[in-house]
């Protein structure tokens, strides 16, 4: 480096010989509470998707000699008022929370990080008319986009999937937008330009690459936000609908119950809770490998 | 200051049209005929009834028509009528609104009260008992669902320990013990995920500026800690601090939905929610629209005494 008069702000260098994401994951498998969430989601992946042969017993199936029971060897994890096993209704909510969490923020993606990127490019009055919007829906937590829809049209997983995507939109669109603002200024962006590359090659050769480290961060955290919004939905039983088991609505049903089987009430919600506190190390961990300076911008 | 303050409420404007216009457009995501969604259930009108109906809220005219008499009406406080109990939704509105501001307007200063110093305590004191307890506690209240530590407490206090009453609430100008006994808990598990973020906030904010070149002059020159941290220190720690603190009018709002619905508290959040089962698309609609503006201008407010704060920040560019 003693050489080099020019400081180049490029990304991290990284070693000879290894990917970049090699080297991420790297780095994140030396942070503690990384490793705890990557195991979490595994786990809960693995467990959603092959509930059927884990789990032999069918989750609406009632046992009607064991209603309310605790924890025994017929339900490790208990049964509730009409004797549906506890077990079988988590790893079936597992599924819900893990197709709400990546569709909501999928969905936010798609549609945030194209609207920042040519809010970003184009600046003037389309940035201005984006951002207006932008502005406006941010105005709306998901919660309330939700309970807006889910009287419209009705609860249902697209209903939640779509209410919490919406709710995405704006911040996946400011993220972009506020880390591309200084990549537009770059020379070789003009340079591009004048070599007379077409506005959306630009876009996604030079300004989409250079601008995705904080999507990536803010993505991760805002699934664990969606697991809690889903959950609250289910709670007051304006998400997805029963029978379909969702953690949200498993504790709107235990709750009358909560004096005769709290574990009924216990179970759901710290299984919400430990899936959340994953993917929120997971994020924290990310956002630290990939840009230590996006510390205190991304809640 | 004011030519700022001007140009932010300019900048509303937009804003404030596309949000009433979103929560407009909810009635067109109505599958089918809205005429028969507004009349509630339970009521089979026949085709001519139906058609006053849809004179009666203008559903025959052009959408952007609709908007425009729909948000005059809305401007005149009158949202319509409740298929419930047919009264004006803007008068059940106010009446709830005054019950979700008593509980919101608590669990958002116990928020504040208790994350600011617990943040700067954790700064101040980094690496001890103090800072390690005050950051799980903080990890563990943004992950933790806030309904389910109310049902949680209303486990413990209510149905085993028999403190605290779990459901209702009582107005805490009409009797100020009991609607504080009311209150202890939905306001604890409302103000949880918000204490939190205040707290990491505080925290991270106190640690910058504990490391600028500033304190440790002031160190340097032999000032006392106490004065260092509490004079020069905390007064730029709490900026970033009232923007966190400022943007939790949303979360409160959508949290009160769940947590009134939960101890039975009839507020705005609890009424939407009956709302819906009630297929009373109106009244959802003008809870929607009261909420989202509140947040609006909670933002507003924010912005503007940032600026105030901040000398930094220049108002007239």
């Amino acid at each position: 480096m003693s050489s080099s008069v020019i400081e180049v702000t490029t990304p991290q260098p990284t070693p000879l010989g290894s990917h970049p994401v090699v080297e991420v994951l790297r780095k994140l498998f030396r942070i503690p509470p990384a490793v705890f969430g990557v195991v979490v989601i595994t786990l809960t992946v693995f467990a959603a998707l092959s509930a059927p042969w884990i789990v032999p017993i069918d989750p609406e199936e009632m046992d009607f000699d064991n209603l309310l029971s605790g924890i025994s060897a017929e339900h490790w994890l208990g049964s509730d008022q009409m004797g549906r096993d506890t077990l079988a209704r988590l790893i079936k909510g597992a599924q819900v929370a893990l197709m709400v969490s990546l569709g909501a923020v999928g969905l936010g993606v798609l549609i945030g990080v194209p609207l920042g990127l040519v809010s970003v490019y184009f600046r003037g009055f389309v940035d201005d008319a984006i951002m207006r919007l932008m502005d406006s829906l941010a105005v709306f937590p998901s919660l309330l986009i939700a309970v807006g829809l889910a009287a419209a049209i009705g609860g249902s997983l697209t209903t939640v999937i779509v209410a919490i995507g919406l709710a995405n939109v704006p911040w996946m669109a400011r993220v972009i937008r506020s880390q591309g603002l200084m990549i537009r200024e770059l020379d070789y962006v003009a340079a591009a330009e004048a070599g007379g590359m077409s506005h959306p090659r630009i876009i996604i050769k030079h300004i989409l690459p250079n601008s995705v480290a904080p999507v990536i961060v803010q993505s991760t955290l805002s699934m664990g936000y969606a697991v809690l919004t889903e959950a609250a939905l289910g709670f007051i039983g304006v998400g997805i609908q029963p029978p379909t088991p969702t953690w949200g609505n498993m504790l709107q049903q235990a709750f009358p119950m909560l004096d005769q089987q709290p574990l009924l009430s216990v179970v759901p919600g710290l299984a919400i809770f430990v899936l959340v506190l994953a993917f929120n190390f997971v994020g924290d961990a990310v956002r630290d490998v990939l840009d230590p300076r996006l510390k205190g911008v991304i809640h | 200051m004011w030519p700022y303050i001007a140009r932010r409420l300019l900048q509303i404007l937009p804003v404030l049209a596309i949000i009433t216009f979103m929560v407009y457009a909810l009635m067109l995501a109505i599958p089918g005929d809205p005429a028969r969604a507004l009349i509630g259930p339970g009521e089979s009108l026949d085709e001519e009834q139906l058609a006053i109906i849809r004179k009666e809220h203008h559903l025959d005219e052009p959408v952007l028509v609709q908007y425009g008499i729909w948000l005059g009406n809305a401007l005149q406080g009158d949202l319509g009528r409740s298929t419930q109990n047919q009264r004006p939704i803007a008068e059940e509105l106010a009446t709830r609104a005054r019950v979700t501001l008593q509980f919101g307007i608590i669990a958002w200063i116990l928020s504040a009260a208790i994350g600011v110093p617990a943040g700067i305590a954790s700064a101040v004191y980094r690496g001890t008992a103090v800072d390690y307890v005050a950051t799980v506690l903080s990890i563990g209240g943004v992950a933790i669902p806030n309904f389910w530590l109310g049902i949680m407490a209303i486990l413990l206090f209510g149905v085993r320990l028999g403190w605290l009453p779990t459901q209702g609430y009582v107005d805490i100008f009409e009797d100020p013990a009991q609607g504080l006994r009311h209150m202890i808990l939905p306001a604890f598990a409302l103000g949880i995920t918000s204490w939190a973020l205040i707290m990491r906030q505080s925290r991270s904010a106190m640690l910058e500026v504990l490391a600028q070149d500033y304190v440790r002059t002031a160190r340097a020159k032999g000032m006392r800690e106490g004065t260092v941290i509490w004079v020069h220190a905390l007064r730029n720690a709490l900026l970033p601090v009232v923007t966190v603190f400022g943007l939790q009018t949303g979360r409160i709002f959508a949290g009160a939905v769940v947590i009134e619905t939960l101890f039975g508290i009839p507020g705005m959040g609890n009424f939407m929610v009956q709302a819906i089962f009630a297929r009373d698309f109106m009244a959802v609609q003008g809870a929607v629209l009261l909420m989202a503006l509140a947040v609006l201008f909670a933002n507003l407010i924010t912005d503007i005494v940032y600026a105030w704060l901040d000398p930094r920040i220049k108002y007239d560019e």
